[in-house]
């Protein structure tokens, strides 16, 4: 078991760096990250064995990641829409 | 008064039931901790992408001056490493001190050579003065400048992770080569491979956006 996460970790990574010399245009960030949140769900699940923890400290571990969200989230919904409303000086 | 009709295990602390319930509080207690380390390294990764959003081309200028190759090396040895601590945990939850043992010492070996690479890698920035300071190249745009200070603190703070994990590392070692950890007693096995499984995935996130960004279409 851990050695195929640990296959599937090394396959993903051949995968993100030859995906980085196309140029898929809009879509290059999405694809890059996409890899890596992959990538990080299955260290999370299977080395780190969150698949077999109990439910509270399931809840504590994705808790971590919906803040993170919830930070780039609200930030990024200040910064993308600061022009929309044409207010000078922003 | 009252004698006790089980005798506990000599490393069950006294505020617990048993080792399953201490195991599980130290798994818990360790997340709770890599939870603020999340948002530790959020705060970071959040720069990065408001300043992304504000200077796109010079993040890709800039990143056109890492080494990409380095930097997936430097990955390769994280996974290999992540897979020897996992196999090191499994190795106490086997009471196999030899083997646990072994794949310890491996997954150090694998953390100072990601380290060493890692001194390459600065050391050529130096030269190329690329590191903000005083020999910083003052001919680069913001933005490149910004990117350059991002890349140094996010990578410069994940080192210093993978120093403290060396750290904690042979802490663990010495306990397991005097046969500490068992299949009854593996927390701090356990816990310390989280800690370094962790380090593992802020990596994962950190090569391909400041690595691999300035690769597409060059």
């Amino acid at each position: 078991m851990c050695v195929s996460v640990f296959l599937a970790l090394l396959v993903f990574t051949a995968i993100t760096v030859w995906v980085a010399g196309l140029d898929l245009g809009p879509l290059n960030t999405p694809v890059a990250l996409g890899i890596a949140v992959t990538k990080g769900t299955l260290v999370v699940l299977f080395f780190m064995g969150v698949r077999w923890n109990t439910p509270l400290t399931k809840t504590v571990a994705i808790s971590g990641f919906v803040w993170l969200l919830i930070l780039f989230g609200i930030t990024m919904g200040d910064y993308l829409t600061r022009g929309w409303l044409g207010v000078p000086g922003r | 008064m009252s004698t006790p009709t089980t005798t506990r295990h000599p490393k069950l602390q006294e505020h617990f039931y048993n080792m399953d319930q201490q195991l599980e509080a130290s798994t818990l207690g360790m997340w709770v901790f890599l939870v603020t380390e999340v948002m530790f390294f959020g705060g970071l990764f959040m720069a990065y992408i408001v300043y992304r959003h504000m200077y796109p081309h010079a993040w890709v200028e800039a990143s056109h001056e890492l080494n990409w190759q380095l930097g997936g090396l430097n990955t390769m040895v994280l996974i290999v490493s992540s897979l020897t601590m996992a196999l090191a945990v499994r190795a106490a939850m086997l009471s196999e001190k030899k083997q646990q043992v072994f794949y310890l010492l491996t997954t150090m070996a694998l953390g100072t050579v990601f380290l060493v690479v890692k001194f390459f890698e600065y050391k050529a920035k130096f030269e190329h003065h690329l590191v903000p300071g005083p020999h910083f190249n003052p001919a680069l745009e913001q933005g490149m400048q910004i990117f350059f200070s991002l890349y140094f603190m996010m990578t410069g703070i994940h080192a210093a992770h993978m120093v403290i994990g060396l750290g904690i590392m042979t802490y663990i070692v010495i306990n397991a080569a005097k046969g500490t950890y068992n299949a009854e007693y593996y927390g701090p096995v356990e816990v310390a491979g989280l800690y370094w499984h962790f380090v593992d995935i802020v990596w994962i996130f950190l090569f391909p956006l400041l690595y691999l960004l300035g690769r597409h279409g060059a």
